[in-house]
């Protein structure tokens, strides 16, 4: 039988993937703004397993702001870096080094 | 009230009069300023003024003085919601008004700037009345966005582009842990309201290891936006890297923002485990008092030597939440709003000297500024010595407040340490009112900069002399909005 638990370990998998997949990759912006994706898919996850599991509506409302919120952001993030490949023709992360100190 | 009973009545909007007149002013102005020739530019201005006007009114006419909640229990007014976006509108307002020569020397004096700022100061006052973690998610998120854009939104400069991008990264993973330990808050406590959680948590046990692993993660996301150590990578980064006009917005509004959120989080949500959360801070707090003022030291930029500098500020501003007493909450207020007046000046201070072609951000752009102008080497002076602690400034009085309040609570030692490292930190700023005063200028020319500017930033290094004079008005202020202690 499938509990609560195997759920939220789930979640917690999926979470600590994508913060493994940020502080690993080191490569390409576009592979940290799906790890950004990724986690807050993992706390809906969470959410949604959570309010079934209360019986509580409220934490499904909130998982409907959080993908509304996560499209907001993920537009954000690649205008952001549509403005930073124009001025360095580059999205290397280990590039992304200009100020020290 | 739960959510099912108020379904189908109309929710009572009075509480929220000033979000709405924000909001439907921004969306007026996105209009107008599509109509708007870059000649008359200065509509969209004034009229980003007269909205900020206009919501200061409807919050001062708000004629309930108590605690009223509305929208299912999810907004909140009360009197330090009140005072605190009154605080914001002036903060946006001066914000505003530094910023506009700035950004016209740039060719940047577009609607963009104000309405992001718009945007950003009803993201300020959505996280400072919000009483579920829905609308402080919400409220955090219109804040962090529009900051994201504003740092990018010079578009032609690759060093903008970066430290936006690495604020972008870095905030996105601050929202998710927050967002982690929020969902992981709801399945301990039951719900999202801030009250119930606070009801939910004093019935728990003290040691509660769920609480305690979804406290970790929304304080990291806390952490992150007040940028205390180790969290504070983004800091220094942004502050270099944004236009200083933007870098002004975050200095200073925005952080009545973090502020809010940790207010109504840690204090009004989780109170009931203070010892916990306050053991935490405690962490942040040296740390950040530490690595703030000695990485600072060894800055030649003056924009990101401000940066190290907010980070020890904010250390100063956790000693106040940690201790946990109302003594401590309040003194944490009181030197959050002496901060951000005393950076709104440091901040206006580069933008006069700037000019076209010259940013004015590193040291030896200072050297002889007495020789140069005396009335602005003075108003720099007040600022440095009042950010260095010096009484009778206002500095003085908000160190003072916090490191009170430790010893009151029996920390001594934390407060010894934070005066060990606030003699460190007067270092710096005392090196450059011996560049100003005691060296010869590099640069002859007259400063520039338009006389509203002028205007302003001399009343508000007066302000700051004034606090420090008569410090009683404000503190007790703080005494009668604070209702809830830990």
């Amino acid at each position: 039988m499938i509990g609560v638990a195997h759920y939220l370990t789930l979640a917690g998998l999926l979470f600590t993937l994508s913060v493994a997949g940020i502080f690993l990759n080191r490569k390409n912006v576009i592979i940290l703004l799906m790890c950004i994706e990724l986690m807050l898919l993992a706390v809906n996850f969470n959410f949604i397993t959570l309010s079934r599991f209360l019986g509580d509506p409220a934490g499904q409302v909130f998982v409907f702001f959080i993908l509304t919120v996560a499209a907001a952001e993920s537009a954000i993030g690649l205008a952001i870096l549509v403005v930073l490949f124009r001025s360095r023709r580059s999205i290397n992360v280990e590039e992304l080094d200009s100020m020290k100190g | 009230m739960t959510v099912a009973e108020s379904a189908f009545l109309i929710p009572d909007f009075a509480p929220a009069a000033a979000e709405i007149v924000v909001l439907f002013m921004a969306c007026v102005v996105l209009v107008v300023d599509l109509f708007v020739s870059d000649r008359h530019r200065w509509i969209t201005y004034g009229l980003c003024l007269l909205t900020l006007l206009m919501a200061a009114m409807a919050t001062a006419m708000y004629v309930p003085r108590e605690t009223v909640l509305t929208f299912s229990g999810t907004f909140v007014s009360d009197p330090l919601a009140r005072v605190l976006k009154l605080f914001t509108y002036s903060v946006t307002a001066v914000v505003f008004l530094y910023s506009k020569d700035y950004l016209r020397e740039r060719a940047l004096f577009r609607g963009e700037y104000y309405l992001l700022g718009l945007f950003a100061t009803l993201g300020i006052m959505v996280l400072i009345s919000a009483h579920s973690m829905l609308t402080v998610y919400l409220g955090l998120e219109l804040l962090s966005l529009s900051l994201y854009a504003m740092v990018a939104f010079s578009r032609d400069d690759p060093v903008a582009a970066e430290s936006a991008m690495k604020y972008f990264i870095l905030g996105a993973i601050a929202s998710g842990c927050f967002l982690f330990g929020t969902s992981i808050l709801y399945g301990v406590t039951g719900s999202l309201d801030l009250a119930e959680i606070r009801r939910a948590v004093a019935t728990l046990d003290g040691l509660n290891i769920h609480l305690l692993f979804a406290l970790s993660f929304i304080l990291v996301g806390i952490g992150f936006k007040f940028g205390a150590v180790p969290f504070h990578m983004w800091v220094p980064d942004v502050y270099q890297g944004a236009p200083t006009s933007v870098t002004l917005f975050i200095g200073s509004a925005a952080k009545i923002g973090s502020l809010a959120l940790l207010m109504r989080v840690l204090v009004e949500g989780l109170g009931g485990v203070q010892q916990s959360w306050g053991d935490m801070l405690l962490v942040l707090c040296i740390l950040s008092m530490g690595i703030g003022n000695i990485v600072a030291i060894a800055q030649t930029n003056l924009k990101r030597m401000l940066g190290y500098s907010t980070i020890s500020h904010v250390g100063f501003i956790l000693m106040g939440f940690l201790v946990g007493t109302r003594q401590g909450i309040e003194a944490a207020l009181y030197y959050t709003v002496a901060y951000v007046i005393m950076a709104a000046a440091a901040f206006g201070m580069i933008l006069l000297l700037s000019r076209r072609g010259f940013e004015a951000d590193e040291l030896d752009d200072f050297r002889g500024l007495n020789a140069r102008s005396r009335w602005f080497a003075g108003v720099m002076l007040v600022v440095m010595f009042s950010m260095a602690g010096v009484p009778p400034f206002l500095g003085f009085w908000a160190k003072l407040a916090v490191l009170g309040a430790a010893v009151d609570a029996g920390l001594t030692w934390l407060a010894v340490t934070g005066v060990i490292f606030s003699v460190i930190g007067a270092f710096y700023y005392l090196r450059i009112i011996k560049l100003m005063y005691f060296e010869e200028p590099s640069d002859t020319l007259s400063l520039g900069g338009g006389s509203d500017l002028k205007l302003v930033l001399s009343l508000n290094a007066a302000l700051i002399v004034f606090l420090g004079v008569f410090p009683e008005g404000l503190i007790s202020i703080f005494n009668q909005i604070v209702t809830t202690a830990p």
